[in-house]
């Protein structure tokens, strides 16, 4: 059920990329739907009553894999967020230098590109 | 035996080497960012014919990630580094002269060589998006490089689609994961065979077929495309549009429906109707432009329609068609993108009205310009005839002759609007041509005219690539391709 709620949220960051004419909602609808991606991978590796995935000394390690929640979906996430962060970064930035040289955040008035 | 990591290594390190250094010597980008992309040509060349794996760090293949060298990514890796050594020579003179600061962009440029190659290299699922979205966060930036107002509204168009794109892979990725358990690309092959294909599969394959044809700016999800090649400087445009889209795009789609996810019939039609598609709106679209960069840029996607269609058809002939065309394509369409980018740098314009009789004044650039239009028009014994008449022969071959005859419909556009070109630009004279200014211009320098007239000489014999017999090169990329899915896993889970 939950991952049905991620993909919703999918799809309302994919709404607000494309239906929102403010270069800002756009960056944010954008921010949504990596945000919705990197929580459906969080969810796949969750186990019921599960611990951390760190190994302890005194720990057996056949108890220790059926008990763990699984390690690789945090690790990708890790890789995802900062590769969200790059982009959001570069987005920003170039949507200050398009307020510089266009004098607005709506993406109608900038047209000087058509054909 | 090359050790497969150099091919990310190298460009990557270069890339955070150049800014430290270059701040107080002030050669040192242009010597060493064309030192690093011939060294890399020269691995590249070093690897055809072999086929190796590489385990990062010495875990073994499904729980650690490899790097995998067969037939298809050795002919990707040629094209990726060919192109990117011609570009950075270019580039020497026209950043030079053009733009502002040559270490920014020498940095991102080995950025987005390593994000490639990383790309073609990697056997693994999520490392292949985690280069992905380097070489596109380099490509990004390297769009709007100059920072004026169009630039910048490309870049962020680019940069808005290609996000989109680059969030359905990874949601694509996220139900693979769910699904197998594995991220290793041959593993997934292996547990994706054993189990009945259910929805969840068919959902995760169209999601990663939208999000890398979005890359490879395939109609209907093209529009980023002809604003985005234009803006960019001359030799970001011919990496772009001769190496990215093809690496960023076909290489993945090629290797998801052949070695992963098992070739069919369904898939063969998709790809069969939006590379149709493609090549005929492109070329269309082309026919009325003004802006020479933008008239290349929707022939890009025409051609990449002929790519398409070729892998679409599935028979070692549409196969060995499609290839080839793909490195045919990178050849004359970075080749006119630099022409471009000369006549940019002599005339500071890049409108076609603008433009008269500069056969006159530019010599080699003429030259170039009238071989790399006689090859993209697929006329004899250029280059784009013989792989345009493979992917013909194909279509005939299948029982499909209508394909066959967009084809040709889509080569015969595609000369008019060439002539077009040779008549405005070179031959002729512009509406607006100024006569006054036309005195002054004279050749490029020197430098911007080797990769020219060597990608010019590349043209003219590449044809005979495929007459000489097909080994070497195209064979095992064929026997890779039509082998299938089983042969792959066979080779990088043998480790």
């Amino acid at each position: 059920m939950i991952y049905y709620l991620c993909f919703v949220v999918f799809l309302i960051g994919l709404y607000g990329a494309c239906c929102k004419k403010n270069i800002v909602k756009i960056i944010l609808g954008l921010s949504i739907m990596e945000y919705s991606v990197n929580l459906f991978f969080i969810l796949l590796g969750y186990r019921k009553e599960g611990i951390a995935p760190i190994l302890d000394r005194s720990m057996e390690i056949n108890d220790f894999v059926t008990k763990a929640v699984d390690p690789i979906p945090q690790a990708l996430v890790l890789t995802s967020i900062v590769i969200g962060l790059g982009v959001l970064s570069l987005m920003v930035a170039i949507a200050i230098r398009l307020y510089e040289r266009y004098r607005t955040f709506d993406i109608t008035e900038m047209k000087k590109l058509k054909g | 035996m090359t050790n497969l990591s150099l091919f990310v290594a190298i460009p990557l390190g270069m890339a955070f080497f150049i800014p430290m250094v270059s701040r107080k010597i002030k050669w040192f980008p242009d010597i060493f960012g064309n030192l690093t992309t011939f060294l890399l040509l020269l691995l590249s060349l070093k690897t055809i014919g072999t086929e190796t794996t590489y385990q990062m760090g010495n875990w073994s293949a499904p729980f650690g990630i490899v790097l995998v060298l067969d037939g298809l990514s050795c002919l990707l890796l040629i094209i990726i580094n060919l192109i990117g050594f011609m570009a950075t020579l270019f580039s020497v003179e026209y950043i030079g002269k053009l733009y502002t600061s040559k270490l920014r962009y020498y940095s991102l440029f080995l950025l987005m060589i390593a994000g490639m190659n990383g790309l073609v290299l990697t056997g693994d699922l999520f490392n292949l998006f985690v280069f992905m979205e380097i070489a596109a966060i380099s490509s990004y930036g390297l769009v709007g490089f100059g920072c004026q107002a169009k630039e910048l509204e490309a870049s962020f168009k680019y940069l808005v689609m290609g996000s989109i794109g680059s969030s359905f892979v990874l949601f694509a990725i996220a139900l693979i994961y769910g699904r197998t358990g594995t991220l290793n690309m041959a593993d997934i092959a292996r547990v994706i065979h054993i189990m009945p294909f259910d929805n969840l599969i068919y959902f995760s394959f169209v999601l990663l077929l939208v999000g890398f044809l979005i890359k490879a700016a395939i109609v209907p999800f093209h529009s980023w495309l002809p604003d985005a090649h234009p803006s960019a400087p001359a030799p970001i445009s011919a990496m772009l549009s001769g190496v990215v889209i093809k690496t960023l795009g076909i290489y993945v789609i090629t290797r998801m429906t052949y070695n992963i996810f098992g070739f069919n019939n369904l898939i063969s039609n998709i790809l069969i109707y939006s590379g149709v598609i493609s090549m005929i709106i492109g070329v269309i679209m082309a026919l009325i432009q003004w802006d020479f960069k933008r008239l290349l840029a929707y022939h890009s996607i025409s051609q990449m329609g002929y790519v398409i269609v070729g892998l679409g058809l599935g028979t070692p002939l549409g196969i060995l068609g499609g290839l080839f065309h793909l490195f045919n394509h990178s050849l004359f369409k970075s080749l006119l993108f630099l022409d471009s980018g000369s006549i940019e740098y002599e005339t500071g314009t890049r409108d076609l009205n603008k433009m008269g009789n500069l056969v006159k004044k530019m010599p080699v650039t003429s030259f170039s310009t009238l071989i790399g239009s006689l090859s993209i028009s697929g006329i004899p014994p250029f280059n784009g005839f013989w792989s345009k008449l493979i992917i013909i022969l194909a279509a005939v071959e299948v029982g499909r002759p209508i394909i066959a005859l967009w084809a040709v419909i889509g080569s015969i556009l595609t000369l008019s609007s060439f002539s077009k070109v040779q008549r405005y630009a070179f031959f002729g004279k512009g509406e607006k041509f100024e006569k006054e200014k036309w005195e002054n211009y004279k050749e490029v320098p020197s430098l911007m005219q080797v990769p020219l007239l060597i990608l010019s000489i590349l043209c003219i014999v590449g044809g005979f690539l495929a007459v000489e017999g097909t080994n070497g090169i195209f064979a095992p990329v064929i026997k890779v391709l039509t082998g299938g899915v089983l042969p792959y896993i066979a080779k990088v889970l043998r480790f």
